[in-house]
């Protein structure tokens, strides 16, 4: 006979609860206000508005595909020299890389600006070799710089941890059956390290897709993302909340549709997407 | 090769504190700019101490994350434990579904859709400004718990059923355990859990903007601060929120290079 423990089923209902009031109602509300109008008349013309922020859907996704393939690049060599050092230095690095994503990142955002501005240090430094000073700030490659600088941890941290798991043995299997650097990479490192890399795409595009800040700041009023949108509208007051709402839907059905493809390639059986 | 891959890890750890080089170096400028470095002065942290909105915006960042990460722990710990036990695996699946949305959510829907909320029900009620210290707490425990419950799982997972079944039958109370057996095997989990909260409560910006009303905590009044001109006492904080976060990662390494050396010596014996 099982006797009754402490581990009943019953000890999760106020987490049942809360997530059902605060994740699953919150969404029916904005479903809610994405299809009707400001008397609350149900309509489909705040979907068929859309049309009007194609441009800054395309902008959002193009920019945030461009700063996730870049930081891709950037986090995998750095990931697997990490894993090459003594395990001190190791922990350390971790450390090292994961010290930024505690100090706000506005702030650290906003430090761009006095590297890259027209009098910043980058121009500055230009000038005094003779050289002609660089538009930096108010560009494009300005805000993708900042989403791969904001989100580049989160990309680093996940192909770490599976790198660093990696089995060595299966490495110098590789080597003794005659496999050269680049196959063993192609054939054996990064398939193992794909769960990794697929948490870390996501955990980069995720944000970048949907961010305000970085734009606002880096890309000046030129660069008008999905995230600007959303803001903009609601700071507008409660008449815009039904559009704002309908590109919030959207948006997030453009999110799971990533995700899910995304899912598509990993072949990590828990579903887990996140580390 | 092995030169080049230094050096590689080099200019990416370069890239990731260019900014913050930035920040501390300008939050001992002697004039208010931001942009050309004058002289060297402590007048901004002096400032800073006379700073009372941002001083109070500290406090509010302070209480929000303490409560949201004491709340989604103990929530999220228990929420775990009756997972597990749920013996139906759909309805398992199916929370855990509902878990993971705040996580795969960006974070601008997530803090909308917990606005429309609060404002519809502030409505409803009558409100007249229905944002404020509640609603900003209510969100960030809502988007911590998710955090929570994922740290403890694994931990409650890898402990032995049996054991809890031996406590019972040596006259446990279900309660007594909990706390002597579960809770010891989990406990690294759920100071996890509890750490991870507590960060990411701490760094909020999209949600507590959306969900704060007139409860400004610190990245809000830094937000509001980076619009117009940001001065070199919000550097100077933010130095300073460094070098405690600094201080705590080398206590925190150090400690548990200490712990494995200890164990590692144990397993030597």
């Amino acid at each position: 006979m099982k006797k009754k423990s402490f581990g009943n089923r019953f000890v999760a209902s106020p987490y049942i609860v809360w997530s059902v009031i605060f994740i699953v109602v919150p969404l029916v509300i904005m479903l809610y206000f994405a299809l009707t109008d400001t008397n609350g008349v149900f309509t489909l013309e705040n979907l068929a508005n859309i049309g009007k922020y194609k441009k800054a859907f395309g902008i959002s996704i193009l920019y945030a595909a461009v700063a996730t393939v870049i930081t891709l690049l950037l986090a995998y060599p750095m990931a697997y020299f990490m894993t090459k050092l003594k395990i001190s230095s190791q922990r350390m690095l971790m450390l090292i890389v994961m010290l930024p994503m505690w100090m706000n990142f506005l702030i650290r955002t906003y430090s761009w600006i006095t590297i890259l501005a027209n009098t910043g240090l980058i121009n500055t430094f230009l000038q005094k070799l003779g050289l002609s000073p660089v538009k930096l700030m108010y560009t494009p490659g300005a805000v993708i710089l900042g989403m791969v600088y904001d989100f580049i941890p989160y990309m680093i941290l996940p192909i770490y941890s599976v790198m660093s798991k990696l089995d060595k043995s299966l490495l110098e299997a590789a080597e003794d059956l005659g496999s050269n650097s680049l196959t063993k990479f192609r054939r054996v490192i990064l398939p193992l390290t794909r769960p990794g890399i697929i948490s870390g795409i996501t955990m980069v595009f995720v944000p970048s897709v949907s961010t305000f800040y970085i734009s606002q700041k880096l890309g000046g009023n030129k660069t008008m993302l999905v995230g600007d949108a959303i803001e903009y509208l609601f700071n507008l007051g409660p008449d815009y909340y039904n559009v704002a709402s309908a590109i919030s839907l959207i948006l997030m059905i453009l999110i799971l549709i990533c995700l899910f493809v995304m899912n598509r390639f990993s072949d990590d059986e828990d579903g887990g997407v996140i580390i | 090769m092995k030169a080049l891959s230094r050096l590689y890890v080099g200019l990416i750890i370069f890239f990731l504190y260019a900014p913050v080089l930035v920040m501390i170096a300008f939050s001992f400028n002697d004039s208010s700019s931001v942009w050309v470095f004058t002289g060297f002065s402590t007048q901004w942290y002096k400032d800073l101490l006379s700073n009372t909105v941002m001083l109070t915006a500290l406090k509010h960042t302070l209480i929000v994350a303490v409560l949201s990460a004491v709340f989604s722990t103990v929530i999220g710990t228990a929420a775990a434990v009756g997972i597990m036990a749920l013996r139906k695996k759909i309805t398992a699946k199916l929370v855990m579904s509902v878990t993971q949305i705040p996580m795969m959510n960006a974070d601008i829907v997530t803090g909308i859709s917990l606005m429309l909320l609060f404002v519809f029900v502030g409505k409803l009620i009558g409100l007249h400004e229905s944002l404020g210290f509640l609603t900003v707490l209510i969100a960030h425990i809502t988007f911590n718990l998710p955090y929570v419950i994922l740290s403890v799982m694994p931990k409650l997972k890898q402990t032995d059923s049996n054991l809890q079944e031996a406590a019972l039958d040596l006259g446990c109370t279900p309660l007594q355990a909990f706390f002597k057996v579960i809770v010891p095997s989990i406990s690294t989990g759920i100071a996890t859990g509890f750490i991870m909260a507590f960060t990411l409560s701490l760094d909020d910006f999209v949600i507590s903007y959306f969900t704060c009303g007139t409860y400004q905590t610190l990245p809000i009044i830094i937000y509001n601060m980076t619009k117009k001109s940001v001065t070199p006492d919000t550097y100077a904080l933010s130095t300073l929120i460094f070098i405690v976060i600094f201080a705590l990662l080398v206590f925190y390494n150090t400690l548990q290079n200490k712990s494995e050396k200890k164990s590692g010596q144990k397993r030597r014996v």
